[in-house]
């Protein structure tokens, strides 16, 4: 197996007096696709959050690469090399598309810009129809996949993906799903996923976690947990 | 006719003035949501500094082209650099801690803040108005007509309405192509839109909000040396009127919005000035607010407010 990328023991978070997470241990090991699914509310997007500093954890560790994060203000660990696209999108919806992905540069400080604007590009053409458009403007779809293309840009070590299939029709989950597996495969992109869309992100994963109310309650492979009866009657039935 | 292009040259001067100040205020509110009370006293504090550096340097109007140009230069410099630590302070010490507090307390520490320079300015430097020689004289005759009920009109330029007319479309330039074209100008944009996805991709949400200070203050100081170079007297006292009046620019502008605060200055300054020009000088101010509390009523986003049309 490889070394660790992301390791995370006993993490705890609050909002006030609300705990989210209620110590959570999860480990992403490098060139892998981890993935977390559960219901909503479950806390998911908090652990994403969470990883990046914002809100901080409140009690446990978040440990990247062997370096200690936990305390980190936000800027300093994305500039360590995690990138997300988090739960909402939230694309800047008064900056054109082709500003959106020069702030996604921010961490690489555009040094690769046109290169890693092509790729983008190559990834999701729609976007590069797009390019001069106002960001608020786009559909959904086309929202969600500037999200992912902005945190590209950033040439992540770690890629935090929160619901990256939400609101998009199937064909498009389909093409962003493949587009992570791409990455993954032939760029050895270490992915941490985010899905409530289970059956593609345990088909996907190397590694995937069960979250219920702010616990872990189940880990494996994403084949096992496929296979897994709870999983498959919690969260696979009826729809998928 | 020509009473009303008089009018209207000394509308743009005036109004440029506040415009300049306007841009401090809606800055600040775009990237943290409150009002920088204080910022009207840092335009003081900036016109109070060019003061005391003229005098310091003892140029007049006397002294030769080339030593004017060189002690202005030397003068906005200084004033910007000093307005600047003053408004970085203010942030760091008034209003950083107070951030996710509830909404009002930024807003007293800002009216506190605002007391506070200007008692300090009225202790160091006295409360009497500080007045200077005009510094730049002269001007254009632009038209001339002898009035039928005797005597004349004349339509006047000076070149310090030149100046100050022209020099605020410089900065205002340069400072829309830094907020539009450079990284620095992209960040302030992105935190201004949503803060915590700014600091996601590696922005420093705190600096980009220090910066935001720093330039509103550089503007407000040149406002502060114009102010004092065309009035050509200054005091503790003039930051209060001015900045409430690039407040109401910046309201009726819509707030948040750089563009808008230029057009929302240049309308409160022509407002003001017709109203004295064609009804009473006394109530100048009353005629400005007038403005404030109506666009509040009528047209809370002001002129150029945000368009909300966000899908979500």
């Amino acid at each position: 197996m490889s070394e660790i990328l992301l390791q995370g023991k006993g993490v705890e978070t609050f909002y006030g007096k609300i705990q989210a997470l209620k110590g959570i241990d999860f480990e992403v090991r490098k060139g892998e696709i981890a993935t977390v699914i559960g219901a909503n509310g479950a806390g998911k997007s908090t652990l994403m959050m969470t990883i990046c500093g914002t809100p901080r954890a409140r009690a446990g560790t978040i440990v990247l690469d062997g370096k200690d994060i936990t305390q980190m203000p936000t800027h300093e660990i994305v500039h360590l090399g995690i990138a997300q696209s988090p739960e909402g999108r939230r694309i800047f919806p008064r900056m054109s598309v082709f500003e959106n992905l020069q702030m996604g540069a921010t961490v690489d400080k555009l040094r690769h810009f046109d290169e890693d604007l092509a790729k983008v590009f190559a990834l999701f053409p729609r976007l590069e129809e797009r390019r001069n458009q106002r960001a608020g403007t786009l559909s959904g779809g086309e929202q969600q996949m500037l999200a992912i293309g902005r945190a590209l840009m950033a040439r992540p070590r770690l890629l935090l993906l929160d619901e990256p299939s939400l609101g998009l029709a199937p064909i498009i989950v389909k093409q962003i799903f493949a587009a992570i597996k791409k990455l993954n495969q032939e760029e050895g992109l270490t992915v941490l996923l985010v899905e409530q869309n289970a059956f593609h992100a345990l088909r996907l994963a190397h590694r995937a976690y069960v979250m219920v109310n702010g616990k872990i309650a189940m880990s494996g492979t994403g084949a096992e947990l496929l296979k897994s009866p709870e999983v498959r009657a919690a969260y696979l039935e009826g729809g998928h | 006719m020509e009473y009303f292009l008089q009018q209207l040259i000394n509308g743009l001067t005036l109004g440029s003035i506040y415009g300049l100040i306007a841009i401090g205020y809606t800055m600040v509110y775009g990237i943290i949501g409150m009002i920088n009370f204080a910022h009207g006293d840092v335009f003081m504090v900036g016109s109070m500094v060019s003061f005391i550096v003229l005098l310091a340097l003892g140029v007049t109007g006397g002294s030769g082209a080339f030593m004017i140009i060189f002690a202005l230069a030397l003068v906005v410099v200084i004033a910007m650099l000093i307005a600047s630590v003053y408004n970085w302070t203010i942030e760091r010490v008034a209003y950083r801690p107070l951030r996710g507090s509830f909404r009002l307390a930024p807003l007293i520490s800002a009216i506190g803040m605002s007391i506070v320079l200007q008692e300090f300015v009225r202790i160091a430097q006295e409360g009497r108005p500080k007045p200077m020689q005009p510094l730049i004289t002269g001007g254009y005759e632009l038209m001339h007509r002898t009035l039928a009920e005797g005597g004349d009109f004349t339509v006047k330029i000076s070149n310090m309405q030149i100046m100050i007319i022209v020099s605020t479309l410089v900065l205002m330039t340069v400072f829309t192509m830094l907020i539009q074209r450079t990284a620095l100008g992209r960040a302030q944009r992105a935190c201004e839109q949503d803060t915590k996805m700014a600091s996601l991709l590696g922005i420093n949400v705190d600096r980009t909000i220090s910066i935001t200070f720093i330039l509103g203050a550089c503007l407000a100081a040149f406002a502060g040396l114009m102010f004092l170079l065309y009035y050509n007297v200054t005091d503790f006292f003039i930051g209060f009127l001015a900045g409430i009046k690039a407040f109401t620019a910046a309201v009726l502008g819509g707030i948040g919005s750089i563009p808008g605060a230029m057009l929302g200055g240049l309308v409160i300054g022509m407002i003001e000035v017709m109203w004295s020009a064609y009804f009473s000088v006394e109530y100048k101010d009353v005629a400005a607010f007038t403005v404030l509390v109506m666009v509040l009523i009528f047209m809370p986003q002001g002129l150029l407010g945000k368009p909300e049309v966000e899908k979500i």
